[in-house]
């Protein structure tokens, strides 16, 4: 490292510590809640619904990202209206869709509400030759057409009316208090509207979505430019189901392929444990290491501090998510941490042992322990780096977590070593501050 | 260089091989005869840790199961709670289950701890990536190993010592959890991979380290007997062997007996991979080295070369 960069290291460090507690500050009263750290799945209760999308069935006219993009703000605003807190939807590879809902109650209902396509159809009743309502034999039911109701749009062409002419759709209730869906059509859904009611007077016009019969309403008016769903709807179903139309119809049918819950206080009692862990884990670090290494010992635990609001600071500036596995991730590389010191500190006792002055051992102790550092933590970085792959191909949040954590870990460990470390024990030893060998573990008997 | 007190790591070294192959030869029977226990991450199926107010017997669950339509359904009690995997099943049939369970149980509420249902196909390409995965895992390492070793002497030598280490760390812990497999049921999981792949990248660090003062050693010239330079670069790198891994094993401990049962296996694996990573850099990689230099394989293994006379 060249001079004049060193000269400027005591400014830098003391920029960096106090812009990470600028950082960090600001949620010191929730340090681990939703405002500071972005908490995973596992540690703050909810449910995860990984969706595959049946791409062969979309539009052929938009590309398969465009498709999936569709989908997923879909998606998002579905959602955003059955009120779950900061959920997460992302599309994972070319036909997957990642769901996270946090602290979700219901999650069938979300399910029910995602999973859907939310395609809103007319469709017109079967008459015979003779102009009698066609039945289903077997059932005794009404038969209904399997398109959808077209007329001729405002441009002249016909158009099938679905859900996506919809202005909107909203719940509300009957003059009896049940609960309905009603909505409103744009205008060309009132001009294709229109003609449908007209040509379907006193005959009944069934409401299909996503190929579900729901009721079967007889045609007393032409109506144009609004209308009602009706059908033993509770409260919450005819919300959703509005919500769904709104939404408009999905680009592409889902499969829902893997799904996982984590009750919140299963998470709670996670974070409360390892916190715990954390915290016998870190004394008994620290005490071992100022046991072991005295003065060097202590340098290296003010280091390991530095380290550690620095590692909260990235935590919170970055999209980095804060798992179970990620947590023993941060005190795995907190005892990585320690690894890169004591590498130099057995470095600097050899060369004291070797009666070099304290100066010269300590500048040496860092020079020599570098290519064992770097070394040492390369095979970190290539299972990391795996591993990360690995759980973004399945939605594994809890294994990407892991990686992720203790990549920025490692990779943090070693600036704190080489960089915070010295830089403290350069400013120990030039200024003389501490000079007795025996602080620095070497023992003051000669051994030969 | 003078130390302090020499330790005797290699005077001993036919045993802790010996020893280490036994140890290995239990942990490949182990494996080939009880097989790890994949999770549904894997195999796909439901899995779901449930708690019932009141509580319930194991033996009635079981039974419900069977008559809800269930079988299949594996039922371990952890704690109050019922860890339960059965196959795939959707929303609507999870209802119904639920359902079924509080009226044959007749328990006023089940709380659903975690659940998670992943479709076969979806699990078959879980395995197949993670099994990508380690092999671009090994490979990586191998070039790691490649690049770390170019100065060594007998890279091809050195390389193989380390892998050896590497290996037999890995087999260890795969048959420790393929009995624990059978015996407490333990699932291997895309954590457990993420397990394996970190002892991985720190048992050679280890390894890396002693094999590196071998060769600083080696090249002063220290000794002319390989023996003596292993046993020295052992000796100097102990302490920082023995340090880093035991604040390792400080925090992995405290984090396996206090966390959460979430990563409670995956820790185990973790700890399970730290130790014997600590012993094989310690007394099987720099030892299997002398052997080989030394081409003393015929008093480790003596009944392997029963035709030649002993020299």
């Amino acid at each position: 490292m060249s001079k004049s960069i060193n000269k400027y290291l005591p400014a830098i460090i003391i920029i960096l510590i106090i812009a990470s507690l600028w950082a960090i500050l600001p949620v010191n009263t929730k340090l681990l809640g939703p405002n500071g750290l972005t908490l995973g799945l596992d540690l703050k209760g909810g449910s995860q619904l990984l969706y595959e999308a049946n791409l062969s069935q979309k539009d052929p006219s938009v590309s398969d990202a465009e498709a999936m993009a569709a989908v997923a703000a879909k998606i998002q605003r579905r959602v955003n209206e059955f009120g779950v807190t900061e959920p997460t939807i992302q599309t994972m590879g070319t036909d997957k869709i990642i769901v996270q809902l946090p602290g979700v109650k219901n999650v069938s209902r979300a399910i029910s509400l995602i999973g859907e396509t939310g395609l809103l159809e007319f469709r017109e009743q079967l008459f015979d030759a003779n102009g009698t309502a066609m039945i289903n034999e077997t059932t005794g039911e009404l038969m209904f057409s399997n398109e959808s109701a077209t007329a001729n749009g405002t441009d002249g062409q016909p158009e099938a009316l679905t859900g996506k002419y919809l202005k909107r759709a909203y719940r509300s209730v009957d003059s009896y208090g049940t609960p309905i869906v009603a909505f409103e059509w744009n205008s060309e859904g009132a001009h294709l509207f229109q003609q449908i009611t007209q040509r379907n007077l006193n005959k009944q016009l069934a409401i299909y979505i996503d190929n579900n019969i729901i009721s079967a309403p007889v045609v007393k008016s032409v109506i144009t430019d609004n209308g009602q769903i009706e059908g033993n709807f509770t409260l919450n179903y005819a919300g959703d189901l509005a919500n769904m139309l709104n939404s408009g119809a999905l680009d592409v049918p889902l499969t829902l392929i893997n799904q996982q819950d984590i009750d919140a206080s299963l998470g709670s009692d996670s974070i409360h444990k390892s916190l715990i862990a954390a915290q016998i884990g870190i004394i008994l670090l620290l005490m071992f290491m100022i046991a072991y290494y005295r003065f060097l010992g202590v340098m290296a635990c003010i280091s390991l501090g530095i380290y550690a609001l620095f590692f909260l600071a990235i935590l919170t500036l970055f999209p980095i998510t804060l798992t179970l596995p990620g947590i023993a991730a941060l005190i795995l590389s907190l005892g990585m941490a320690v690894d890169a010191n004591v590498l130099i500190f057995e470095r600097t006792k050899e060369e004291l042992r070797l009666k070099h002055p304290l100066r010269t051992a300590v500048e040496a102790g860092f020079i020599r322990a570098w290519p064992a550092i770097r070394d040492s933590n390369v095979t970190t970085f290539i299972a990391c780096i795996i591993l990360f792959w690995l759980g973004g191909t399945f939605g594994a949040f809890m294994v990407r977590g892991f990686a992720l954590t203790l990549f920025t870990g490692v990779a943090l460990s070693m600036f704190t070593a080489i960089i915070v470390t010295r830089t403290f024990l350069r400013f120990v030893v030039n200024n003389r501050l501490v000079t007795n060998l025996a602080a620095y573990g070497v023992e003051k008997q000669n051994n030969d | 260089m003078k130390n302090k007190t020499m330790i005797d790591f290699v005077g001993k070294k036919r045993w802790f091989i010996l020893g280490s192959a036994i140890a290995l030869l239990i942990m490949i029977i182990s494996l080939a005869a009880f097989k790890l226990t994949p999770g549904v991450d894997f195999t796909g199926g439901t899995s779901m840790t449930l708690n019932f107010t009141p509580q319930v017997e194991q033996g009635q669950l079981r039974q419900d199961f069977i008559k809800l339509g269930h079988p299949e359904a594996v039922i371990q009690k952890a704690g109050d709670n019922f860890f339960i995997r059965i196959k795939v099943i959707n929303t609507t049939e999870r209802e119904t289950l639920f359902t079924g369970l509080k009226t044959n149980l007749n328990t006023t509420e089940i709380s659903t701890l975690d659940y998670s249902t992943i479709s076969p196909s979806v699990a078959a390409n879980t395995a197949r990536n993670a099994g990508i995965a380690v092999i671009i895992a090994c490979v990586a390492m191998l070039f790691y190993i490649a690049w770390a070793f170019r100065r060594m002497p007998n890279p091809i030598r050195w390389g193989t010592c380390a892998i050896v280490a590497l290996v037999h760390d890995v087999l260890i812990v795969l048959g420790i959890f393929a009995i624990l497999g059978h015996a407490l049921h333990v699932e291997v999981d895309a954590l457990f991979i993420s397990a394996i792949l970190t002892i991985v990248g720190y048992s050679i660090n280890n390894v890396v380290i002693v094999f590196d003062r071998i060769r600083e050693n080696k090249t002063r010239g220290i000794s002319p007997d390989f023996s003596v330079v292993v046993n020295s670069s052992l000796t100097e790198t102990l302490m920082r062997n023995l340090n880093t891994t035991l604040t390792v094993i400080v925090v992995l401990l405290a984090l396996f007996l206090f966390g959460g049962s979430t990563i409670h296996y995956f820790i185990l694996a973790l700890l399970i991979g730290v130790i014997v990573g600590i012993y094989t850099s310690l007394f099987i990689a720099g030892q299997l080295l002398i052997v080989w230099e030394k081409g003393e394989w015929r008093e480790v293994f003596p009944w392997l070369f029963p035709a030649k006379k002993a020299a």
